[in-house]
């Protein structure tokens, strides 16, 4: 008889796997109201900690190829293929069964393959040249946001999270995910993915605890360029959405189904983007004098 | 105001110009004007009217209806059943001749547009006339043929229009921005309630004219008069789907705020602390006229206006000279005289505000420069102002003046001015100045601003989107992304 090996559940900052700073825990359940894992309880000094890492870091990874950030993302689908077997037993224990579980980790691993595509074909999708009538080039071209900040769906542990995270890591942003409060063991799991996936540490932050309670830490950080909110409760958006006038942080919220072959969209990497334009004066177009 | 002298130099020649004005008889402006509801012209249910100035000389210019917020809501009204019963349904086709005609039309007025946009705000006739209302109508022009090419915009999504959309605009460019908020919002399928700055109202008004006379379906747009509190009453409206701001950060913020927790769309177009930055290899005589277009251009009353340039060290004497002998030239004074470059401040508030931060840079130990130029009797005037020996963190570097007010800090290495740039709230344009393209490439996808001129400044056209990053904003106008704000998409 082998006692076994419990996981202790941390967070995910800069490429670290700390506790949180408060020293608080909560307990996760599964469906029968039993004690599945103690969870780090985040506090507002972990969610700052955690934009420093998310910005140290956004300028190198948005400035990386889109072709090696597309091999990069790719790796995470390969590291998560080689884990199925914890997230449908993580799943399992969080109350769905194994079918379901086996299914929500095909389409996760899939996800990610699809969204790896992404990453050097969104640009030219979104951006245009523009046909000015002066003698100009001006083009639109796409970037990154920043730091966003990323409240998962409450409704799946892995997939809801996988999709928030994808379209905006593609993108060259970085983010600080909060985990589901009622499903948040996929979250250090998949955390522990993309850390063996040559992702830079601090591109991807996840803490652990309760949105309910920072929120408005999130909301109203001037180091956070953008807050995507997946859940359903109207009066926390709305909370995120009065702060965010802090910044003029842009925010999003999806109602997607995101355990369905439609919960991924490049119009959400859109999203998260900034536009660009850039004008330079060409010497004589038509016949037509620049002015500079 | 009949003769403008001019010294190059102290001792130097003087040069005289004659006069030039631009002739105002052809422009009968009514003593009074209503709002524009439901397609006609009706009082405004205060009953109450307020005065427009022409800030150039004091005078009255004519009274218009302080709308409120039950003029807000009639508007409201109107443009819901506009929307329901006529411009939802017709076909994208009819809805772009609609914009079209209205193109033409104002093109048609253009001189008329020009001259009142001169007197009620203050811009310079040549600015009006060759920048303001052109701009203005190619882009109606612009959107015009977008309403039935829509799905081209959106690849993969069927794109459906919002419903009533509030519009609320500045007072620096009052028609241009009349222009880029309503020509996306039409030819996307949405009814306006537009609300135009009260120190400006005036060619939003003749704009409610053409629109009349082009058969507009009545309650499509609805131009509503007013001060803060109806702009405020159009933001809370229930009944508005979507609300398009420009003006200053401030009130962004608040309209952020005050939508919040609706299922509003918002975008904004705020304020800046553009910088311009000037390397030594730039072509400097050309740098010098951008540096003043720049700036000076509408007397700084432009949110992305270049106020903050940065020279780099081994430049920074020779641009600074060239740079005050070229202001010494500028002509400050009427408006309406096509010999002059720098117009009337638009308020006497707005000229409150700047001469406070004139006191202000020079509190705090900058050094300011202003050329000798002699400003008219009556009316609100700046000269174009220099400050040198500006600090990074001098409040007159951080914050919008939104005037002709210019600070100027050196640089040495390119790490050290994207800093500089970028250290700022703002993020809505910035200018380049250098002949090597690398470089340009380098700062110009390092700088957090939405909008880049290198070897350029102050350009703006119907296909190009304007929009900032940061605390100048959120959203686009203009060009194919000038679209995306106006429309919901679905899934095919």
């Amino acid at each position: 008889m082998r006692l076994e090996i419990l996981k202790t559940y941390k967070l995910f900052i800069g490429g670290q796997f700390p506790r949180t700073e408060s020293g608080r825990y909560y307990p996760a359940l599964n469906k029968k109201g039993e004690v599945i894992a103690n969870m780090c309880l985040s506090s507002r000094k972990d969610v700052k900690n955690a934009v420093v890492s998310a910005r140290k870091v956004q300028l190198a990874w948005g400035e990386k190829t889109a072709f090696n950030r597309s091999q990069i993302i790719y790796r995470i689908a390969e590291m998560l293929e080689g884990r199925r077997d914890q997230f449908i037993s993580e799943l399992v224990k969080q109350g769905i069964s194994k079918n379901k579980a086996e299914e929500e980790v095909n389409l996760a691993v899939d996800r990610i393959v699809y969204y790896a595509g992404w990453c050097d074909k969104f640009a030219p999708i979104f951006s245009s040249v523009n046909p000015v009538a002066s003698s100009h080039f001006n083009f639109s071209a796409l970037e990154p946001m920043g730091v966003v900040g990323i409240f998962a769906s409450e409704t799946s542990s892995l997939i809801g999270l996988i999709s928030l995270i994808l379209p905006v890591i593609v993108g060259g942003n970085t983010c600080v995910v909060l985990a589901s409060e009622s499903l948040p063991l996929c979250a250090v799991t998949l955390a522990e993915v993309i850390n063996t996936s040559d992702v830079p540490g601090g591109v991807v932050n996840i803490l652990t605890g309760k949105a309910g309670e920072l929120a408005s830490t999130f909301a109203s950080h001037m180091d956070i360029n953008a807050l995507f909110y997946a859940g359903s409760d109207e009066a926390l958006l709305s909370e995120l959405q009065q702060k965010a006038n802090s910044n003029l942080k842009r925010v999003y919220s999806y109602t997607y189904d995101w355990g369905s072959e439609k919960g991924q969209d490049v119009y959400i990497i859109n999203d998260f983007q900034e536009v660009k334009t850039t004008w330079h004066p060409i010497e004589n177009v038509g016949g037509a004098s620049s002015n500079y | 105001m009949a003769e403008k002298k001019h010294k190059t130099a102290k001792g130097a020649i003087e040069w005289d110009y004659s006069p030039a004005l631009e002739s105002t008889s052809h422009v009968q402006l009514k003593d009074r004007y209503d709002l524009f509801i439901g397609g006609k012209f009706v009082k405004p249910s205060s009953g109450l009217y307020f005065d427009t100035i022409n800030p150039a000389n004091e005078e009255k210019l004519a009274e218009v209806g302080h709308g409120n917020a039950a003029d807000i809501d009639k508007a409201v009204k109107a443009a819901r059943k506009a929307y329901n019963e006529v411009w939802s349904i017709m076909p994208a086709k009819e809805r772009a001749k609609y914009i079209f005609r209205i193109a033409r039309i104002m093109q048609e007025r253009a001189r008329e547009f020009a001259v009142v946009e001169t007197l009620d705000a203050g811009k310079t006739i040549r600015e009006a006339r060759d920048i303001d209302i052109p701009l203005a109508c190619n882009h109606l022009f612009y959107y015009a043929g977008w309403a039935d090419k829509l799905e081209y915009a959106f690849p993969n999504r069927s794109v459906r229009s919002l419903g009533v959309v509030g519009q609320i605009i500045p007072w620096n460019f009052p028609l241009l921005m009349a222009a880029w908020k309503i020509g996306p919002a039409l030819a996307t399928g949405n009814t306006i309630v537009l609300k135009p700055a009260e120190s400006t109202p005036l060619t939003a008004l003749l704009l409610a004219e053409v629109i009349k006379e082009s058969g507009l379906p009545e309650g499509v747009v609805n131009i509503v008069t007013g001060f803060g509190d109806a702009g405020a009453a159009l933001v809370n409206h229930p009944d508005v789907n979507k609300i398009a701001f420009t003006g200053s950060t401030n009130v962004g913020k608040l309209i952020q705020q005050a939508v919040a927790g609706t299922k509003k769309k918002v975008t904004l177009e705020l304020g800046g602390k553009s910088a311009n930055i000037i390397f030594q290899d730039a072509a400097i005589d050309q740098a010098v006229e951008g540096i003043v277009n720049g700036i000076f251009f509408n007397q700084g009353h432009v949110c992305c206006a270049g106020s903050r340039l940065f020279l780099q060290e081994p430049v920074y004497e020779e641009v600074l000279r060239k740079l005050k002998d070229r202001i010494q030239t500028l002509i400050v004074g009427n408006p309406l005289d096509k010999n002059t470059d720098v117009g009337a401040i638009n308020s006497k508030e707005q000229l409150d505000t700047i001469h406070k931060y004139l006191k202000i840079g020079k509190k705090e130990g900058a050094e300011m420069y202003q050329p000798e130029c002699p400003l008219p009797a009556k009316g609100y005037y700046c000269p174009p102002t220099l400050f040198t020996n500006v600090a990074q963190s001098s409040i007159i570097a951080q914050e919008e003046i939104f005037g002709p007010v210019l600070t100027i800090q050196t640089f040495r290495t390119v790490d050290e001015v994207i800093q500089k740039a970028n250290n700022s709230p703002y993020g809505l344009a910035a200018g380049i100045w250098t002949e090597k393209g690398s470089q340009i490439f380098n700062v110009s996808s390092r700088l957090r601003a939405g909008v880049i001129w290198a070897n350029t400044y102050n350009k703006f056209d119907p296909t190009s989107p304007f929009g900032g990053y940061k605390e100048s904003g959120f959203g686009r106008e203009g060009g194919i992304h000038g679209l995306a704000p106006y429309v919901k998409l679905e899934a095919l």
